[in-house]
């Protein structure tokens, strides 16, 4: 962890080289699929299909996009995804950031009892159909609030909270209190604009997670009109007699030879769809979450 | 952190009415009982459904109306040779794919260490950055950006292999199930290792900067530096991530291997999670439960062997 500045060893000089070089080799198998993804999607489909684009994008075109956003099961699925990324987020973060903060109360009745049968439940399941069975019961299959109910409570995310409230002075909110500030108050006032950091890092993992899931839909929707993005596009790597059928009724606007949609093609683009939000969202949000989860790992 | 630290002001009880104690005791549980009945409903009240291995129960017919059978299910599992042997391939999938995780958990930790030994600035931030992207993408995507790159018929990686007279016939790297406990390790890995290092980079960025400037005016080279100094600092991080995986052992979760699953590696990649899923898909459910059951007592089991074990060599529980 020094790095004053001062003259290699050539063995120094030889072991930096090495590590820059593995790093390089790692970070680019970590970027060139997504790298790979998007320059097929936007250059010839037939070129694609057979392979042929490694380095570089070749007779660019923007057709796959346009056709296949206007699938219409496919832009109903981005709506899903799109609702239950932003319900879910916003309820799970409100959640986290309220009972984290009620949860730093010693003088609550049974504080310890309530936070540890909250904090135990990251360590046990009851098992996939005893889950499917109680979701059921409740009348959550094919129901919009199966997506963003579960969610809501997520331990780790509380856990985070309540250990940050508790590095903030309580001479702050004893302050507030003497004010007359009753315990929303001094939430809202108080305890919410100085946990941003660790909120904002609560927000991308929840809004990531959202955005993933999978699983869910996979059980408790049989409805069509309950798929995300993401089972999607499991079906269409997986069932290619549904991607045939997705080509076939797709509109086929008078596309030139070469820009006829493949299954390659339509994959390509569907997963490119799906992985946009995130490598979009990812720059603006990389420095909160590293920041939070080393908050998390110093502190827990 | 932009946050002061309370040390001073802890242990000094402010004066406050207790007259307003009182009242905020109940009034704060008040406010927090919503959110502990979500958790009890999502986490605790399945817990009931354990009942259902204990019937013969058919999805649609209430339980009320399906005869009781006992330890039937369980004793399933060892009465019938067949059965017996699936599940002991299942079982051999997951302690394979558990212990090849558990002993590549190193790579973080030589990850971490190594980019810290990175001289350029600039360089570190941006390995560090691009390297944890897989961490934030589905096993979904994951597995559909190894079809693009791998399969077949237009994948780029048999293309630039035959090219390059490395194979001559075009390899099925998906469909094959003689690697695949390497190439789930593999793609794990991939996803992962950025992300798992930020943990120890966090560990390593909190150790005293002025034990590795008084061992380099001893004269301690490179390699003691890191053996002397920063492997001790992040050992602790180390075991406690450890021992939380020993307990997580036999729940190798699911959404990797169900994505990469096909009939031709379908033998090599059912662990336990992906197993219970596919028996409930074809509508077992009371079989599936009572494999769910087994599982989460082995965790628990697993859990508090961990935890002693902790208790034991660390003299700190992490439950």
């Amino acid at each position: 962890m020094i790095h004053l500045r001062k003259k290699l060893k050539p063995g120094d000089a030889l072991f930096q080289g090495i590590i820059y070089v593995l790093f390089g080799l790692f970070t680019l198998s970590c970027i060139y699929p997504f790298y790979y993804l998007f320059i097929n999607t936007i250059s010839s489909n037939d070129l694609s299909a057979a392979g042929d684009i490694k380095f570089y994008p070749q007779q660019i075109h923007f057709d796959n996009y346009s056709k296949v956003l206007r699938i219409s099961g496919l832009s109903h699925a981005a709506l899903v995804s799109v609702y239950r990324t932003v319900a879910g987020t916003f309820l799970t973060v409100g959640a986290s950031a309220f009972l984290g903060y009620l949860f730093t109360k010693k003088e609550m009745w049974g504080r310890q009892i309530w936070y540890r049968s909250v904090v135990v439940t990251m360590y046990f399941s009851a098992g996939l159909i005893p889950w499917y069975i109680t979701m059921h019961n409740l009348h959550l299959t094919n129901n919009y609030l199966a997506y963003i109910l579960p969610t809501i409570i997520t331990p780790f995310n509380i856990i985070l909270v309540k250990t940050f409230v508790e590095a903030i002075p309580p001479s702050l909110e004893e302050s507030a209190a003497m004010d007359g500030a009753g315990v929303l108050r001094s939430f809202w006032s108080i305890v919410v604009p100085l946990t941003t950091p660790i909120l904002a890092t609560i927000t991308i993992f929840s809004a990531v997670n959202q955005w993933n899931s999978f699983i869910d839909t996979a059980f408790l929707m049989t409805d069509t009109k309950y798929y995300t993005l993401q089972f999607l596009l499991w079906r269409y790597l997986n069932e290619s007699s549904s991607l045939a059928a997705l080509i076939r009724s797709s509109p086929d606007m008078a596309a030139s030879v070469q820009n006829m949609q493949t299954p390659t093609s339509v994959r390509m683009t569907v997963t490119m769809i799906v992985v946009l939000p995130i490598l979009i969202v990812y720059p603006f949000f990389q420095r909160f979450f590293v920041k939070g989860i080393m908050i998390g790992a110093v502190k827990g | 952190m932009g946050v002061p630290s309370g040390e001073l002001l802890r242990g000094v009880e402010p004066v406050r009415p207790s007259r307003r104690k009182l009242q905020n005791k109940y009034k704060l549980f008040l406010l927090a009982l919503p959110f502990l009945a979500v958790t009890f409903v999502f986490y605790y009240l399945p817990v009931s459904g354990w009942i259902y291995a204990f019937y013969d129960f058919i999805p649609g017919i209430p339980l009320s109306e399906t005869p009781y059978v006992g330890l039937k299910w369980f004793r399933t599992l060892v009465a019938n040779p067949t059965q017996t042997g699936e599940v002991l391939r299942v079982l051999k999938n997951t302690v394979a794919m558990s212990s090849l995780g558990l002993a590549t958990s190193v790579f973080p930790v030589i990850f971490a260490i190594l980019l810290t030994e990175i001289r350029a600035g600039w360089y570190r931030k941006f390995v560090q950055t691009l390297t944890t992207i897989p961490n934030f993408i589905s096993w979904i995507l994951v597995y559909a950006l190894a079809f693009s790159l791998f399969s077949v018929d237009n994948g780029v990686v048999n293309h630039i292999l035959v090219q390059l007279g490395v194979v001559s016939e075009e390899f099925n790297f998906l469909a094959s199930s003689s690697h695949v406990w390497l190439t789930m390790i593999a793609w794990y890995w991939w996803k992962s290792l950025g992300w798992g290092a930020i943990l120890y980079l966090a560990a390593i960025a909190g150790i005293d900067q002025e034990l590795y400037e008084a061992a380099e005016v001893d004269g301690a080279s490179r390699f003691r530096k890191i053996w002397h100094i920063t492997v001790p600092g992040i050992i602790p991080t180390f075991f406690v991530l450890l021992l939380l995986s020993i307990g997580n052992f036999v729940n190798n979760g699911m959404e990797q291997y169900f994505a990469f699953q096909n009939a031709m590696n379908k033998d090599a990649i059912e662990v336990l999670d992906l197993y219970v899923y596919n028996i409930a898909f074809a509508n077992n459910f009371p079989f599936a439960t009572a494999v769910s059951m087994l599982k989460s007592v082995v965790s628990v089991i697993l859990l508090f062997a961990a935890n002693t074990l902790s208790k034991v060599v660390r003299d700190e529980s992490i439950i």
